[in-house]
């Protein structure tokens, strides 16, 4: 799995809330079979007009806003369990998603692929938006050793929590399957219990 | 000490649990389909692991087939592609497919309760966030990634945080018109579309205990609509009268010894919820959503909410989801004209669903301005159905009885609905474009999507009714 340390970077804002994952990725892209090439439908109906055009008003399609990571509003990846929602944002270059609230499941892809999902508070997240509305260049640094996010602008800063276990698997870079494989025997001692 | 029927079930089936780490959960059945299982098989072979326990997997295939003409190849390329794979890797990795053709065939959440897969006290886990529905049965089930489905291929088992608990009421008696969905529909509404985010959710009370098995299934189908990773409900004697006799369910001595261990399965009295909510069944009209996701819900004769009622962080998101719809908040939707009715998916596509807008549509028409597809949710529904004539009081009234699938609830095969058109639908989601590329959809019940077939406009059918 991708590893995930430490990342400075500016910010694509998306402030909208409740975007569910038929939004990130939409199920007529989910016919692949591979977990590459998902990123250039990311947000596909919020990008392109019905005739492939770009939409010059969608934040992803302005040439102001760059950056590793997305910041969107609350209850981010509502909706259907497709972990292709995760592939597509890391696809399209995205290291981390920050919201106020995240949907579970959304939340548990995001972690299982080293896209890292950080929620803060709603004061922050509006502080975020703030920094970048005057600066389309503001820099957030996001240190997950110290579970911190700076806006680089202001020196606001906010700690943030992410399961001890997990944080662990991102820094090293490994997954839960070999997590539970290490303790293949436990199983078989449960399946006899039985 | 007390605990919750979650607990129970969650306890039974930790193989390790550690301070510091997520439990390490045994699943008990693990459904497979054709979209989010192939890239979890592929990671097993790059792992050079067998899928651990096959004989505790079944598949079928559901999201992108064809509605009409299914025992024909998928005419859509990329479709049939993924069909095919889903039959390549189960033989590679001696799952049981019950694939197109056969009679077994449909949508996961509707074979696994009718084939007697889904059972009280089990868990249960998917590539789909609607496997919260076989919870209706008491049994722990919830949707997961792709990347998890990996991990019960290769282990049989999740790291998993043990979720918090809550506990839904609903008491006294639904009125005329009123049904599963509604109550379902209404609950999201109140608590909103992250309302139950953390939590898993325990149905009960006097109206739920009411409520048959497969109306149950459409409340536990919508848990992952407020937010909730799944939702359940304490089995009962309708519960073991459901089961008995199918196919896959326990038989003789068998039975006896399950029912047994069922009959233990439920809250202890004094047993603690992290959050209790109370609603009453008389309180509930029959329900429409007015907006993008399934919490902007009303009942049918209210109007939209005004904009300004809306808090101010959420006024811009609340207005863009009335625009995407076409609507004024302040405003009433009864008589607006629809395009499409589209009664199926894994919340409405059982035999009752098919069998109560058959008995209300019995010698009635659909209205002209209207296309109504009725999509069945399994090969053994869709037969039922002929078997009780039901096909015929649909081709009278006009409707499209079609084959089953997932289809027009999140339009990955040929059934979508076209951009800006209306659609009320017994599907889960009215999530921007599910239906299709700008297609607007109104979630409501199978009666209220029979009442806006046969009269071509948003109706309450409670007013139907009392004609009748």
């Amino acid at each position: 799995m991708k590893k995930f340390v430490r990342l400075t970077s500016a910010v694509v804002p998306l402030n909208i809330e409740n975007i569910d994952t038929d939004q990130i990725i939409p199920a007529r892209f989910l016919k692949a079979t591979t977990r590459e090439g998902f990123g250039e439908n990311l947000f596909r109906d919020w990008r392109y007009n019905g005739d492939n055009t770009l939409k010059a008003d969608f934040v992803l399609n302005n040439p102001a806003y760059s950056g590793k990571i997305l910041v969107a509003g609350k209850n981010f990846g509502c909706g259907s369990s497709r972990e292709h929602a995760a592939w597509a944002i890391q696809d399209a270059g995205f290291d981390a998603v920050i919201s106020s609230f995240f949907a579970d499941i959304f939340k548990g892809n995001a972690l299982n692929n080293g896209l890292l999902p950080i929620q803060v508070s709603d004061e922050f997240l509006s502080a975020i938006f703030i920094a970048v509305g005057e600066n389309h260049h503001a820099q957030l640094d996001v240190d997950l050793e110290n579970q911190t996010v700076t806006i680089v602008d202001t020196g606001a800063q906010i700690y943030f929590e992410i399961n001890a276990y997990k944080k662990s698997c991102l820094i090293n870079g490994y997954d839960d399957i070999d997590f539970i494989l290490n303790q293949k025997d436990l199983i078989e001692e449960f399946e006899k219990a039985q | 000490m007390s605990k919750t029927l979650v607990e129970k079930i969650w306890d039974a089936h930790v193989v390790k649990s550690e301070p510091g780490f997520p439990d390490i959960l045994y699943i008990d059945t693990h459904l497979i389909h054709e979209v989010t299982s192939p890239q979890a098989f592929d990671g097993l072979r790059k792992r050079g692991l067998p899928v651990l326990r096959p004989q505790q997997t079944v598949a079928t295939a559901d999201h992108n087939v064809p509605t009409i003409d299914q025992l024909l190849p998928i005419k859509e390329e990329l479709s049939r592609y993924q069909v095919d794979m889903l039959t390549k890797n189960c033989a590679e990795f001696g799952i049981e497919l019950y694939g197109l053709g056969h009679p077994f065939q449909g949508i996961v959440h509707v074979i696994g309760p009718e084939l007697g897969i889904t059972l009280p006290g089990k868990t249960m886990v998917c590539g789909d966030s609607h496997t919260s529905t076989h919870g209706a049965f008491g049994a722990i089930a919830f949707g997961i990634g792709t990347s998890q489905v990996e991990q019960v291929f290769a282990t049989q088992c999740l790291l998993l945080q043990k979720p918090k608990t809550m506990k839904i009421e609903v008491n006294g008696t639904l009125g005329k018109g009123v049904g599963a969905k509604d109550i379902i529909l209404y609950i999201i509404s109140k608590i909103s579309a992250a309302g139950g985010t953390g939590y898993f959710i325990e149905y009960a009370g006097s109206a739920i205990e009411a409520l048959s098995m497969e109306a149950r299934m459409t409340i536990c189908n919508m848990s992952i609509e407020m937010g909730a990773r799944g939702g359940l409900i304490a089995p009962d004697q309708t519960t073991f009268d459901y089961i008995k006799g199918r196919e896959f369910a326990p038989a003789g001595a068998e039975w006896d010894k399950a029912l047994a261990k069922w009959k233990t399965l439920y809250s202890d009295a004094d047993a603690k919820f992290d959050s209790v909510l109370t609603f009453e069944a008389e309180d509930i009209a029959p329900m429409i959503t007015y907006g993008t996701n399934p919490g902007m819900g009303m009942g049918i004769k209210e109007n939209i909410p005004s904009a300004t009622s809306q808090p101010d962080k959420e006024q811009l998101s609340y207005q863009k989801a009335l625009d995407y719809m076409g609507f004024d908040d302040d405003s009433s939707l009864i008589g607006k004209p629809v395009d499409y009715v589209f009664i199926g998916s894994c919340t409405n596509s059982r035999i009752e669903d098919l069998r109560e807008v058959a008995k209300f549509v019995k010698n009635k028409q659909k209205a002209e301005n209207v296309m109504v597809w009725i999509v069945p949710g399994s090969k053994q529904v869709e037969q039922q159905a002929k078997n009780e004539g039901l096909d015929k009081i649909f081709e009278q009234a006009g409707f499209q009885l079609r084959e089953p699938g997932c289809s027009a609830c999140l339009g990955m095969n040929e059934d979508k609905i076209p951009a800006g058109k209306y659609c009320v639908s017994t599907s889960n989601r009215n999530f921007e474009g599910r239906q299709g590329p700008n297609a607007r959809t109104l979630l409501v019940s199978p009666l209220t999507a029979a009442a806006a077939a046969v009269t071509g406009r948003i109706t309450d059918v409670r007013d139907m009714l009392v004609e009748a």
